[in-house]
C-alpha cells in the first residue's frame, strides 16, 4: 500500500536579521518502511520530528526532496488528484469542514468535491451517523460544535468518500477521555469491519498501546524503531520492577541484580532484569515478604528512553 | 466542463447562504463598496473640472474607459478577490486541505468563497457605462461591437492571471498580500486613466509585461474610433483576447510551480 525509498525532505530556512544566513534543514532524512494492506499503524515522534512532514509527502501535500514515494501505487504529489480520491486524510489541528455551515451541508459538498454517488453516499452517511453518534449535531453549524463532536464530523469527512487507506494527523489531540475512547473504538471497527490501513501519527501513548499492532518511531528526522510493541518492550524495556510489600518497614533490600527505586513504608520498588523467579525466591528468602507484584514497563516510558538515548549519540 | 460550474456553483451557494446569515452587516458592506469605488470616479470628474483633457481624451471617453476597467476588475474581484487572503490560507497550513481533495488546487481556491457584497460595484460601473455611452456619439459597426464585448471576458482574465500570479507569491514569502495589491487594486486604477498619459518606462511595464493596457486602453481606442498618439500598429486593438490567453496560460505554469513550492506548516 505503502512504499517509501529513502525519502528525505530538507526545508532552506533563513535566518538573522541583517545578514541572512541560508540553513538547509533535513525535517526528514533518508527514511525507508512499507505498510500492508489492513494495517494500523502508529507513527510516533517528538515535536518538530518529522512526522507530519512524512505524512505530508504521503498524502501529496508536500514534494519529496529525493527518495521513493509510492502510495497505492502512486507518486503522491504528480498524481495527487487521484490518489487523493482513495485516500482519506485527517489533521487534528486542522478545520476541514465547513465553519459557517452545518455539519450534513459540509458532508453533501464533500459528496460533490468526490464525486461519489447518492446511495453509496447516503449508506456511508448513514453508518457513521450510527457509530459516531452524529443525529444529535447534524444540524450544528460546525463553529459552534464542541472539539469532540468536530473531530467525530471531520473523522466522517475523511472516511464518507470510502477510501481504502486513512492518514491521520494527531486524531485524538486535545481530547477527553470519552472522546478518545470513541475515535479509537472507530478506528479499530474501520480497520477490523472494512479492512481500512490506517497510519496515524501521535504524542498519545495511549492511542499506540490500543490501536496499533506495528510502530513506526521517528527522532531528528530519522526512523529509530520499526516493529511491534512487545519487541518493542523486550528491547528497550527490559527492565521491570519487582514490587515488594514486607511485613514491616525496613532498610532497602540489598539484592544482586536488581536496585531499590522508591521506599514508602513497607512498600519497595526495585528494579531489574532478567528472570523475575529467580528474583522473587531471592526476596522471600532474604525478608518477610507479604506480597509482590510485578509491573511491566509502560511503553510512555520506554519511548522517553528511545528519545534521551538518541539524543545522545 | 459543465460538471466543475456546477460543483463551483454549490460551493459557492453554500457560502453565499450563510454570507446572508448575516444580513445587516452584507447590505452595510455592499453599500460601501459602492461609494469606495464611486469615489474614483468622482477624482476622474474632479480632474476634469480643471482641465478640459488629458492628452487627446475628453471627460466622456475617460469616463467610457473608467468604466470598463471598473466592471471588468468588480467582476474580477467578485468571483477570485478572496484571493487576497490567500497569503493567509498558505501561512496557516490550510492549504493542506486543498492538496488532499481530489480537484484542481486554483479551482477549491477560487471556489472558496464568492464576495456576492461586491457586486454593488458591478453596478457601479455599469451607471457610469451608461453615462459615458449616452453622452459619446460612437459611430457603432460590426466590429466595434465586437471588439467591445470580446474586451470584457479578456479584460476578465487579464486581472484574473495578474491576481493569481501575485497570489503564487504567498508560496515563498508567505506574505506579499501587499505587494499584489499594487498590482491587482493599483492596476485597475490605472487602466482607469488612458495609457499614453504614462511615462516611457510604465507604457512599456503596463504593455508588455503586466497587460494592463490591452485590458481597456486598446480596445476602447478603437471603440470610440480614436488615433492611436503613441502611433502603435493596430493591430494592437484586437489582440486583448489573445494576450488574455497569454496571461492565462502563463498564470496557470506559474500557479503549478508555485504549488511544488508549497511548505506547509507546523506539525
Amino acid at each position: 500500500m505503502i512504499e517509501v525509498e529513502q525519502l528525505t525532505k530538507s526545508f532552506v530556512v533563513r535566518r538573522g536579521r541583517f545578514r541572512r544566513e541560508r540553513h538547509v534543514v533535513e525535517a526528514v532524512k533518508d527514511i525507508s518502511f512499507r505498510v500492508d494492506r489492513g494495517e494500523l499503524i502508529g507513527y510516533l515522534g517528538p515535536n518538530g520530528a518529522g512526522k507530519s512532514t512524512t505524512i505530508k509527502m504521503l498524502t501529496g501535500i508536500l514534494v519529496p526532496s529525493s527518495g521513493r514515494v509510492s502510495v497505492l501505487g502512486l507518486d503522491p504529489s504528480r498524481r495527487r488528484v487521484e490518489l487523493a480520491r482513495q485516500i482519506g486524510a485527517m489533521f487534528g489541528q486542522r478545520v476541514q469542514l465547513w465553519w459557517d455551515l452545518p455539519l450534513r451541508d459540509s458532508f453533501e459538498l464533500l459528496r460533490h468535491i468526490y464525486k461519489v454517488p447518492l446511495d453509496r453516499h447516503r449508506a456511508s452517511l448513514d453508518r457513521f451517523r450510527g457509530v459516531l453518534d452524529l443525529d444529535p449535531f447534524l444540524d450544528t453549524p460546525v463553529r459552534q460544535l464542541s472539539l469532540g463532536q468536530r473531530i467525530r464530523g471531520e473523522l466522517t469527512a475523511a472516511m464518507l468518500h470510502g477510501p481504502e487507506l486513512l492518514f491521520l494527523d494527531e486524531p485524538t489531540i486535545g481530547l477527553d477521555v470519552v472522546a478518545k475512547q470513541r475515535v479509537r473504538d472507530f478506528l479499530v471497527e474501520i480497520n477490523r469491519e472494512d479492512g481500512v490501513t490506517v497510519m496515524l501519527t501521535t504524542h498519545d501513548l495511549g492511542d499506540i498501546e490500543r490501536l496499533c499492532n506495528r510502530l513506526l518511531v521517528i527522532d531528528h528526522g530519522s526512523l529509530i524503531w520499526d516493529g511491534g510493541i512487545p519487541e518493542l518492550k523486550e528491547r528497550y524495556g527490559a527492565e521491570r520492577t519487582l514490587i515488594v510489600d514486607l511485613e514491616e518497614p525496613g532498610p532497602p533490600l540489598e539484592l544482586e541484580g536488581a536496585r531499590v527505586e522508591r521506599i514508602d513504608g513497607p512498600r519497595q520498588w526495585l528494579r531489574f532484569r532478567g528472570s523475575a523467579s529467580e528474583l522473587t525466591t531471592r526476596v522471600v528468602q532474604s525478608a518477610r515478604v507479604l506480597d509482590l507484584q510485578i509491573a511491566e514497563p509502560d511503553i510512555e516510558e520506554i519511548v522517553r528512553r528511545i528519545y534521551t538515548g538518541n539524543s545522545r549519540t | 466542463m459543465v460538471e466543475p460550474i456546477l460543483v463551483w456553483r454549490r460551493l459557492v451557494g453554500a457560502q453565499v447562504r450563510s454570507q446572508l446569515q448575516y444580513r445587516r452587516s452584507f447590505a452595510l458592506d455592499a453599500f460601501g463598496s459602492f461609494w469606495i469605488s464611486f469615489v474614483d470616479f468622482l477624482i476622474i470628474l474632479t480632474i476634469f473640472h480643471n482641465v478640459s483633457h488629458l492628452n487627446a481624451w475628453n471627460v466622456h471617453e475617460v469616463a467610457f474607459l473608467y468604466a470598463l476597467s471598473a466592471i471588468t476588475f468588480a467582476l474580477t474581484d467578485l468571483f477570485i478577490g478572496h484571493l487576497d487572503q490567500f497569503p493567509q490560507l498558505i501561512r496557516d497550513g490550510n492549504f493542506d486541505i486543498v492538496l488532499v481533495r481530489p480537484r484542481g488546487t486554483l479551482f477549491q481556491v477560487v471556489a472558496a468563497d464568492f464576495a456576492s457584497r461586491r457586486l454593488a460595484r458591478v453596478l457601479q460601473g455599469v451607471v457610469v457605462l451608461v453615462y459615458a455611452l449616452w453622452s459619446l456619439t460612437i459611430h457603432w459597426t460590426v466590429w466595434r461591437v465586437i471588439v467591445l464585448l470580446a474586451s470584457l471576458p479578456s479584460a476578465v482574465v487579464i486581472f484574473s492571471s495578474i491576481w493569481v500570479c501575485g497570489a503564487c507569491i504567498a508560496f515563498w514569502t508567505t506574505d506579499g498580500g501587499e505587494f499584489t495589491n499594487a498590482f491587482t487594486y493599483g492596476g485597475t486604477t490605472m487602466a482607469q486613466y488612458p495609457f499614453d498619459i504614462y511615462a516611457t518606462w510604465l507604457r512599456r511595464l503596463l504593455g508588455f509585461v503586466i497587460p494592463l493596457a490591452f485590458v481597456c486602453y486598446f480596445p476602447a481606442l478603437f471603440v470610440l474610433g480614436k488615433p492611436d498618439p503613441l502611433g502603435l500598429p493596430r493591430v494592437l486593438d484586437f489582440v486583448s483576447p489573445a494576450v488574455a490567453l497569454a496571461a492565462a496560460i502563463v498564470a496557470g505554469l506559474v500557479w503549478r510551480f508555485a504549488v511544488r513550492h508549497y511548505r506547509s506548516a507546523g506539525g
